[in-house]
C-alpha cells in the first residue's frame, strides 16, 4: 500500500457522503485549509520506560503513511505535522503490563500524527486516554506485524467542550490479530474513524466499541474494515447509550470484501439505547461483497428504549426504578468494558456514565 | 403471620380497540404457611392474577383492593411490594444481559433488607442456595437468565425466593416445561422455604402433576377471569378427572 499525500485535497461542504452527519460548524476549521492549526506533539508516556518497547519523537518525512485515506482532515494534518510519535514494540517482546499514552491537548486547534509499531511476534496493550478541553485533529497508524497480537484502547473521557476528529487506523499482518477498544463517553464533537486494512493472510481484527451521549453531545464513529487479502476475520461490535436533549450519535460500518478476499469471515453488529425522546441514533451497517468464496458475512443494527420487562424483573425484586436502570444500563455496556481487562479503568468509566445519569436524572 | 387480601379484583388491558377486562372480580385470602393451588384453562386470567398483584404496568386495576397485612398494596411501587414481602416467580423470567446473577443476588438483598449482607456470610448462604437447589456455583457469574434453560431459569427464580425470603409468594406456572427430575428439585425448594419461613403460597398452575409434590390446602378453580369452584385437594382430583370442560360455559 502506497501512501497518498495529495495536496489539493477538497474541502468537506456537509453535502458529501462521509461528512453528512457531523457538524463541520463545530469543528473549528480543522477541516478547513484557511483555517491555521498548531502542530505539537500532545501525546506521551505515562509512567517510566520499561523494557521491549521504545517511544520517539521523528521526522515525518522519515516515517511516511503506509495507508492511503480519502479523509480530508487526515490528509491536512499528514501535510502540516512535522514530528510524529512513534512508540515500537519490539519483536517478540510481550509486554503484560499496558503501555499508557496520556494526551493534553490545547483548546486552539491542533494536529498529531502517532504511529504505532507491534513488532513481529510481540504481545501488549496500549491504552491512549484523552482528557480535557482540546480541539484536536489526529491519525494513529498502527502497524501489526506478523504474528503480533496488539490490543489497542482508546479512551475519549473529554471534558465537555473537546473536539476530537481522529483516525485509528490499523494495518494486520500475516497470523497477526489487532484487538480495538474505543471508549467514547466525552466531548462536545467526537468523530473518529476506527479502520482496518490486512497486509496478509491469517489475520484477525475484532472492533469494540462504546459511546455514550447526553445533552447536545454529538459522537460519531464510522469503522471500516477493508478485507483485501484472502482468509482474514474481523468482528465488530459497538454499543451506544443516548440520553438527554439532542445527544446525538452516528455509527456507519463499513466493510468491504474485495473479490480476492476469498475465506473471509465478518460480523459487524450495533446496538443503541434511546434513554430520552430528544436524542438520536442513527446507525448504517453496510456490506459490500465482490466474491462469494466466504466463510460468513453478517451484520445487524438495533436501535431500542428500555426493556420494561427487564425494569420490571428487577424491581420485583425489591431494586429501585433508579437502581435497576443503573443495572441494565451497565449490563449493556459490559459486555464491551470488561474487554478493557482493567479493573481500576473499567469502573472509572462506569462511575463516569453512572454519574452522569445522576445529572440528567435518567 | 402475613395475610394477603384479594377483594373484588378487576383488571383490564389496553387492546387495540381499546380496554380488555380480564379480571372479573376476584375473592382470594392468603394466610402465611397455606398453599392455595388455582387452577383453570389457558387464558383465563391466572397470569393477569399474579402480574397485578405484583405491579406490572400493562395492567390497569379498574376495581376492588389488594392489601397485605391491611396495607393497600395497588398503591405501591413495584419494589415496594418486593420489600412488603410478595414475591412472583415468574412463568418466562427476564433476561438481564450484562448483569450477573451474584451481582443481581446482592442488589435485591441489599434493598430488600436495608443494607448491604455480610459479604462472608452472604457467599456461604447463596452458596447453600445454590447447593440445595442442584444450581452449578458457576451460574454466579452468569447473566440473569441469559441461555438458561427451560429448568435453569425456574430453579434461579426459586433461588431468588429462598434468599429474599417473602411472606407470600406468587408461583406463576414454575411447573410448566420442568421435566420431572428439575420438577422435584423445584418442590422440594418451595416446600422447603415454606417449612422454614412459614411462607403463604398462590400456586397457578395448569396441569395436577406439580401438587403430587406440592401439597394444596385449598384449590381454586379460574375461569373466566374469576373464581369459580373452591374445594380442600380433592378438587384437584376431581379436574385431573373430569379436565376444565366442565367450567367452559361459565
Amino acid at each position: 500500500m502506497s501512501s497518498v499525500l495529495p495536496t489539493n485535497y477538497l474541502t468537506p461542504t456537509g453535502r458529501e457522503e462521509a461528512w453528512r452527519f457531523t457538524p463541520l460548524k463545530r469543528i473549528a476549521g480543522l477541516h478547513d485549509p484557511a483555517v491555521s492549526v498548531i502542530d505539537r506533539i500532545s501525546i506521551e508516556l505515562f509512567g517510566s520506560a520499561r523494557a521491549g518497547f521504545d517511544i520517539s519523537t521523528v521526522k515525518a518525512s522519515d516515517i511516511p503513511a503506509k495507508s492511503s485515506t480519502t479523509d480530508a482532515i487526515v490528509q491536512r494534518l499528514r501535510n502540516e505535522v512535522t514530528e510524529v510519535v512513534h512508540l515500537k514494540i519490539e519483536n517478540e517482546a510481550v509486554i503484560n503490563e499496558p503501555i499508557m499514552l496520556k494526551r493534553s491537548a490545547g483548546s486552539s486547534g491542533e494536529f498529531s500524527r502517532t504511529v504505532i509499531t507491534a513488532g513481529a511476534h510481540s504481545k501488549a496493550t496500549v491504552i491512549v486516554e484523552n482528557t480535557g478541553d482540546g480541539i484536536i485533529g489526529e491519525e494513529i497508524e498502527i502497524r501489526v506485524e506478523a504474528g503480533a497480537n496488539l490490543t489497542f484502547i482508546t479512551l475519549q473521557e473529554w471534558g465537555p467542550k473537546a473536539v476530537h476528529m481522529g483516525r485509528h487506523h490499523a494495518i494486520i499482518g500475516r497470523d497477526a490479530n489487532f484487538k480495538s477498544i474505543t471508549v467514547t463517553i466525552g466531548g462536545s464533537l467526537v468523530r473518529l474513524l476506527p479502520t482496518v486494512e490486512y497486509s496478509d493472510q491469517g489475520s484477525s481484527a475484532e472492533l469494540w466499541g462504546v459511546y455514550f451521549a447526553t445533552d447536545g453531545q454529538h459522537l460519531e464513529h464510522r469503522v471500516f474494515v477493508d478485507h483485501g487479502i484472502p482468509r482474514a476475520k474481523s468482528r465488530v461490535n459497538y454499543k451506544g447509550v443516548l440520553a438527554g436533549d439532542g445527544a446525538r450519535t452516528v455509527w456507519i460500518g463499513d466493510v468491504f470484501i474485495r473479490q480476492n478476499a476469498e475465506g473471509t469471515d465478518t460480523y459487524e453488529l450495533n446496538k443503541n439505547l434511546l434513554l430520552s425522546d430528544g436524542a438520536r441514533a442513527d446507525s448504517v451497517p453496510n456490506l459490500e461483497i465482490e466474491t462469494g468464496e466466504i466463510v460468513g458475512a453478517g451484520h445487524a443494527s438495533t436501535t431500542g428504549r428500555f426493556d420494561d420487562e427487564q425494569l420490571f424483573y428487577l424491581m420485583s425484586r425489591g431494586i429501585p426504578m433508579n437502581e435497576a436502570r443503573r443495572l441494565v444500563i451497565r449490563g449493556f455496556f459490559t459486555e464491551i468494558i470488561d474487554k478493557i481487562g482493567d479493573e481500576v479503568i473499567q469502573e472509572r468509566l462506569m462511575s463516569k456514565i453512572d454519574s452522569q445519569l445522576e445529572t440528567l436524572g435518567a | 403471620m402475613a395475610q394477603l387480601v384479594i377483594k373484588g379484583l378487576q383488571v383490564s388491558v389496553e387492546g387495540e380497540s381499546g380496554a380488555i377486562e380480564i379480571l372479573r372480580g376476584v375473592d382470594l385470602t392468603i394466610n402465611s404457611g397455606e398453599v392455595h393451588a388455582i387452577m383453570g384453562p389457558n387464558g383465563s386470567g391466572k397470569s393477569t392474577l399474579a402480574y397485578s398483584i405484583a405491579g406490572h404496568p400493562k395492567y390497569s386495576v379498574t376495581g376492588g383492593s389488594v392489601t397485605l397485612d391491611g396495607v393497600d398494596v395497588l398503591e405501591m411501587s413495584v419494589d415496594q411490594r418486593a420489600k412488603a414481602g410478595l414475591f412472583l416467580a415468574m412463568q418466562y423470567p427476564v433476561e438481564v444481559p450484562g448483569v450477573s446473577v451474584s451481582n443481581f443476588l446482592r442488589t435485591a438483598a441489599t434493598a430488600l433488607r436495608g443494607e448491604a449482607p455480610k459479604v462472608r456470610t452472604w457467599v456461604g448462604e447463596v452458596k447453600e442456595a445454590m447447593s440445595k437447589l442442584s444450581i452449578d456455583p458457576t451460574f454466579s457469574e452468569r447473566s440473569v437468565n441469559e441461555g438458561f434453560s427451560g429448568g435453569e431459569k425456574k430453579r434461579h427464580e426459586i433461588l431468588q425466593m429462598e434468599l429474599l425470603k417473602p411472606k407470600i409468594a406468587i408461583l406463576d406456572e414454575t411447573d410448566s416445561g420442568l421435566d420431572v427430575d428439575a420438577l422435584r428439585i423445584v418442590s422440594e425448594g418451595v416446600n422447603r422455604v415454606k417449612s422454614e419461613q412459614n411462607l403463604g403460597i398462590m400456586l397457578i398452575t395448569h396441569y395436577t402433576r406439580i401438587l403430587r409434590y406440592i401439597k394444596p390446602d385449598f384449590v381454586h378453580v379460574f375461569a373466566g377471569g374469576k373464581i369459580v369452584e373452591e374445594g380442600g385437594p380433592e378438587l384437584a382430583d376431581r379436574l385431573e378427572e373430569k379436565g376444565y370442560a366442565q367450567y367452559a360455559k361459565a
